[in-house]
């Protein structure tokens, strides 16, 4: 059973020469849906970059007023069908103020994508720093810094962003508070991975055998171990992007996120349910985008794991395959 | 009508398997095998890695069912045709007729349920039997098995057991709904010596008490001459040659059963060319008094305790012990990885701290030893840019140099370890330990996860070095055979300390210490008749 | 057993302590006048100072701190201008903006907030639980592509999009149930049950299909090894082999990640609560928040986190029954 194990394994895990790179790639390339997602998540990227040259070409911006598309008659809804859709308004305008649709929803993959990636630079930052510091530091640093870690972990992100987003003043720009308030809060369970991994390859005999060839700590720590790290880390990075914009969205959605006039989908969504039965794409349109980048990431994010870790995956892979022959 | 069955039934017999083959992909595991067991009698299929046997057992019981392996030919287990037979009557045969024992009895059971409960659920499996009346019959069996204190051991989870003993209960599963054939897959390769071979025993007792057919699985060659009639060696999923026990390893008539025998160390016989022939001269490392304790409070307990050692220039000091004897620990304090709790190492007269490129190690693990994401030629590389050489040309010369050296291609340099076998991956760790220019090599077995023949090789090389470079060698490993074929001198540890030591021939022909004599009495023998003269000497043996 | 207990609910007690130290730092230096915007902002630099004597923000941070974890184990007395109040222990102290005991003022919102996250736990853990067996027991069929697909839809989903979008669907459009307005268990448990339904759902759909990946993934790498192979090879069903010995294996991700993602749960708890406007903790956090009411903002954070820390000490203990190899250290 060991035995064909192997030899099922053996002839795809060793291409001749192949650089971790470069397995990695061919790894993701056979995943179909990874590679969809990596497109869609490319393509949100794209219009996130390209914001302002969309709006240029559409003709609107974010910020402007137009109270001649509502109707403040009848509160405010949009005039026109379909919540003011025309050739000016490709998605239509805000109810209430008339301010256009795409624009914001463009503007405001912007905020989520940028916000959800700088968060997750300074979790990655502040994880891997704390976790190879536990994992190589003496006993008493280890337990310093594990305690720490607890302590942080058990602190609820939600509500500590909440409170802590309220207080700080308005001056201080934004989206860069977000990001950091995130970052700072939610980087416990990185560092558990990166501490765990580091206490993992320290015991492996290719350490040992650096350790002998007479290489001072540091180096064994860049040469031997970061790259051993990355793999996981990575991982775990690709899954916290989507945490993330959830995380943006919801307390922008609470109103401590992002205040307008800065779009974000989060704020347009705390709009939707005064405005849903009127204007139903107000709702549709930022849940819809939400939806779709958090799925695109995810499922990236699962393609990217699958790569990394081929054991993991060809144990599932046997796993079903089992039963499809057995019903063949 | 079932008279009919019971009249027939002994004339087919027990298993038989005609121009088997399977089939992985592109990949022939079996091809064209065909053997036949009959009625209580007792087959070894014996290979190295990658020769089937394996994949012929799990075929037997039709385990390949469902996993993307196609299997043709016949198989025929106890009258139930296991290709075709309907999943129901696969199911009756699986652990009713047909028992199968497994290599590693730790992840064997399910390590959340108590074993007698284990064995009670297969035991209802197979026969209507009440949950009392199961709980009752696994008791029985692990009684059987010779557990003590069988009623409240049943209760017990596997990690509470010792591996010998998780072994047992394996055995009693077997046993437990009396099944025509037992099929046990390198049933003790995990084991100490000493557990093998009271496992070996149990096996031999049962069969002489039930009469059940054995199949046998193992790449040890010692294994299958203590246990069974016949052997069949295996090699690239075909049979080589097939015949009586003392036949085939007695009088072997194709070559690469000569080869495999050739290969597989002897303990009885003496060391062919001794280190470099020299007296002992120098001494190049001292420890006196090592001790290494674990864990703190309560839980602390030394794994090794007051060990004393000297290593001169040119010799071969083979450590030999059990599981948990230390002998690793041992090793990682001489070369500088594990600081000593009390005692010192001494090299070149002075006492050190820390490891000293003159001290290398070769590892174990043919994996873990080479990191995965740098060409083996860069981790040649290691301990000369450690040392401050900076010139590139010099030092991928040097590189090429060693690899040449130890039997691989200069070529190799930009490869990375995965395309490598595990022979060709030691051969790199001690290009590695080489390149350090050392003038003492501890090799922590070194050549425990390797096939015989691929084991013979490694040895030889390392002998050769060591001649040629008057290397002082530590020779750590559990196989007391291969130790005797490396060795200048051996000591023998036991719990932490060395119970005996002397030179190589002394201690192995003329043992003192009752856990030595203990030792040598459980390594398998090669001619089954000396086997029985083993097994009767072990009954006399036991070590407290 | 008691030894690992003591020593993990001292380690509990330490952590809460940290948490509490953490806390009060952060809040009580971080930036923003927190005396000008109690007093409103059309009081006069004297009234700003007033107030700040009066809620001694003048008094050194340490000693502050001090007086609060007095007041935690011992209790307290206010003087609120003419009157004084006395704070009880465990006293958080009052209110900036109403002069409430805080305390008091969590007690009351309490129920709702508990109603909410633990009814919605049940439904998650059965929920997801059972889809995870579902997609593991049907591997490589259909069964198992369409519950992957759609716990994965229920991953990407955040929790208020989840919630609005049922709420104007079963409220608003079907009208199969009113908007949802707290009442009580004691009140009337089969109204309290109805009208926390929505809340339940929305908050367990989301944290149900993370359960269900897990479940899902630790069965098939439970199935995948040696004892598993070791009964079917004793020719035990797939019946036994998938609901006795896989689904034994996830059992200690599954309490694991409980206790993990509890704390992720209670912020989506807020979350629901301002969405379907329960009067639990969250919404009154959210309140007190917009009006930088630092005592009830800090009280509510530390009883949070007095909650997921008891999750998490809870969790350790039945990890450590579930899988008896864990050292118990």
């Amino acid at each position: 059973m060991t035995e064909a194990v192997l030899a099922v394994e053996a002839p795809g895990a060793s291409a001749p020469g192949a650089s971790g790179a470069r397995q990695f790639w061919r790894r993701l390339r056979t995943q179909r849906a990874a590679l969809v997602a990596a497109v869609v998540v490319a393509l949100l990227v794209l219009v996130a970059l390209a914001a302002p040259l969309l709006t240029a070409v559409e003709g609107q911006d974010p910020t402007t007023y137009h109270p001649s598309l509502v109707d403040s008659a009848r509160g405010g809804v949009p005039i026109g069908s379909f919540g003011g859709i025309s050739g000016d308004h490709w998605l239509g305008v805000e109810p209430q103020t008339g301010r256009d649709l795409f624009a914001r929803l463009v503007y405001g993959a912007r905020v989520s994508l940028g916000v959800a990636l700088a968060a997750t630079v300074v979790q990655v930052l502040i994880g891997v720093v704390v976790g190879v510091a536990a994992g190589l530091g003496s006993r008493l640093v280890d337990q310093l810094l594990s305690r720490f870690t607890d302590v942080i972990v058990a602190m609820p992100l939600m509500i500590m962003a909440l409170a802590l987003l309220a207080i700080v003043p308005s001056s201080f720009p934004r989206p860069v508070l977000v990001a950091l308030v995130i970052g700072l809060i939610a980087w416990g369970s990185i560092a558990k991975i990166v501490r765990a991994q580091t206490l993992t390859l320290k015991g492996l005999d290719y350490v040992a055998a650096a350790r002998l060839s007479g290489w001072g700590t540091w180096r064994i720590a860049r040469r031997e171990l970061l790259p051993g790290i990355a793999a996981p880390v990575i991982t775990y990075a690709a899954l916290l992007v989507p945490t993330n914009i959830t995380v943006e969205a919801a307390l922008s959605f609470l109103g401590v996120g992002v205040k307008p006039p800065t779009p974000s989908w989060g704020q347009m969504l705390t709009a939707a349910d005064v405005w849903y039965q009127a204007a139903p794409q107000y709702l549709l349109l930022p849940a819809g985008a939400l939806f779709v980048t958090v799925l695109a990431l995810t499922v990236l994010g699962d393609g990217v794991r699958t790569a990394l870790d081929p054991r993991a995956a060809s144990r599932l892979r046997v796993g079903t395959g089992r039963k499809r022959e057995a019903k063949a | 009508m079932s008279d009919v069955t019971k009249a027939a039934a002994p004339a087919r017999d027990l298993v038989e398997v005609s121009d088997l083959t399977v089939d992985f992909g592109d990949l022939r595991a079996v091809d064209g095998l065909t053997f036949r067991l009959e009625r209580g009698a007792a087959l070894a299929l014996v290979g190295e890695s990658g020769s089937g046997k394996s994949t012929v057992a799990s075929a037997l019981l039709g385990l390949h069912r469902g996993t993307g392996a196609r299997v043709g030919g016949a198989i025929e287990v106890a009258g139930v045709d296991v290709r075709r037979a309907p999943e129901e009557a696969l199911r009756r045969l699986r652990g009713g007729k047909a028992a199968m024992v497994f290599q590693d009895p730790l992840s064997s059971l399910d390590p959340y349920y108590a074993i007698g409960d284990q064995i009670a659920e297969v035991y209802r499996v197979h026969t209507r039997a009440s949950r009392r009346a199961a709980r009752a019959r696994a008791v029985e069996v692990l009684d059987r098995v010779g557990i003590a204190d069988a009623v409240r051991r049943s209760r017990s989870r596997p990690h509470e057991f010792s591996g010998g003993m998780r072994q047992r209960a394996l055995i009693a599963m077997a046993l437990a709904c009396e099944p025509d054939l037992l099929i046990a897959d390198e049933p003790t390769t995990a084991l100490d010596v000493t557990v093998q071979a009271q496992i070996l025993d149990l096996l031999h007792t049962l069969r002489e008490e039930t009469g059940m057919g054995l199949l046998l699985v193992t790449h040890d060659v010692g294994v299958a001459a203590e246990s069974v009639d016949e052997v069949l060696v295996m090699r690239h999923g075909r049979a080589v040659e097939h015949g009586p026990v003392a036949d085939v390893l007695g009088a072997p008539e194709q070559p690469y059963t000569r080869e495999l025998l050739g290969a597989v160390p002897r303990v009885e016989v003496p060391r062919a060319v001794s280190g470099t022939g020299e007296a002992p001269s120098e001494v190049v490392l001292e420890a006196t008094g090592l001790r290494r304790e674990f864990g703190r409070g309560k839980r602390a307990f030394a794994a090794v305790d007051d060990v004393s050692l000297t290593i001169h220039r040119g010799e071969t000091l083979g450590i030999v012990g059990e599981s948990g004897s230390g002998k690793t620990t041992l090793g990682r304090m001489l070369v500088g990885l594990l600081e000593p709790t009390a005692g010192e190492v001494r090299y070149d007269g002075h006492a050190r701290v820390g490891v000293n490129p003159a001290v290398q190690m070769v590892f174990q693990d043919p994996v873990s030893s080479l990191n995965p994401r740098r060409s083996v030629g860069e981790s040649i590389a290691d301990p000369l840019r450690a040392r401050g050489e900076r010139d590139e040309e010099d030092i991928r010369e040097r590189v090429r140099e060693l690899l040449e050296r130890v039997g691989l291609v200069a070529a190799h340099y930009d490869r990375y370890p995965h395309e490598f076998s595990g022979g060709q991956r030691q051969r790199v760790g001690i290009a590695r330990a080489l390149a350090a220019d050392p003038r003492l090599i501890v090799c922590d077995e070194p050549v425990s996860a390797l096939d015989v023949t691929t084991q013979a090789q490694v040895v030889a090389m390392l002998g050769e070095l060591q001649r040629e470079l008057g290397l002082a060698l530590v020779f750590v490993a559990h196989d007391l055979a291969v130790i005797r074929q490396v060795s200048d001198r051996v000591a023998v540890m036991r719990r932490g300390r060395i119970v005996e030591e002397g030179p190589a021939d002394e201690v192995y022909d003329n043992p003192q210490d009752p856990y030595t004599k203990q030792l040598l009495a459980a390594v398998p023998a090669l001619d089954p008749r000396i086997a029985v003269q083993r097994r009767a000497a072990r009954r006399e043996l036991t070590v407290v | 057993m008691s030894g690992f207990l003591a020593r993990r609910i001292l380690g509990a007690v330490i952590t809460l302590l940290a948490i509490s130290v953490i806390v009060y730092v952060v809040f009580y230096v971080t930036p923003g006048n927190v005396a000008q915007i109690t007093c409103g902002p059309r009081c006069s630099p004297a009234q700003v100072q007033q107030v700040a004597e009066q809620l001694h923000l003048n008094d050194p941070l340490y000693a502050r701190y001090w007086d609060f974890l007095q007041g935690l184990v011992a209790g307290q007395d206010y003087s609120t201008g003419t009157s004084v109040q006395h704070c009880s222990a465990p006293c958080l102290g009052l209110s900036y903006q109403s002069d409430q005991q805080v305390t008091a003022l969590i007690l009351a919102k309490l129920p709702v907030s508990l109603s909410l996250v633990f009814g919605a736990m049940v439904l998650w853990l059965i929920l997801g639980v059972g889809t995870g067996v579902l997609s593991a027991w049907r591997r490589g069929r259909l069964t198992e592509r369409l519950l992957t697909g759609v716990t994965l839809a229920g991953v990407a989903t955040p929790v208020f999009v989840i919630g609005l979008v049922l709420m104007i669907v079963v409220c608003g459009q079907l009208q199969l149930l009113p908007f949802p307005q707290y009442v009580a268990f004691t009140d009337d448990p089969e109204q309290w049950a109805w009208n926390l339904l929505l809340p339940w759902l929305s908050l367990a759909l989301i944290e149900a299909a993370a359960f269900a990946r897990l479940t899902r993934a630790s069965m098939l790498e439970t199935l995948a090894e040696d004892h598993i192979r070791t009964f079917r090879a004793y020719g035990v069903g797939e019946r036994s082999i998938i609901g006795r010995h896989a689904l034994r294996g996830a059992l200690a991700p599954v309490i694991a990640l409980n206790a993990n993602n509890f704390g992720g749960a209670v912020g989506g708890a807020v979350l629901t609560e301002t969405l379907f406007g329960l009067p639990g903790i969250g919404q009154e956090l959210v309140h007190a928040v917009n009006v930088v009411d630092l005592p009830v903002v800090v009280g509510m954070v530390l009883v949070i986190g007095f909650f997921v820390v008891a999750a998490n000490a809870v969790a350790d203990v039945l990890y450590a029954v579930a899988d008896r190899r864990v050292v118990l250290a």
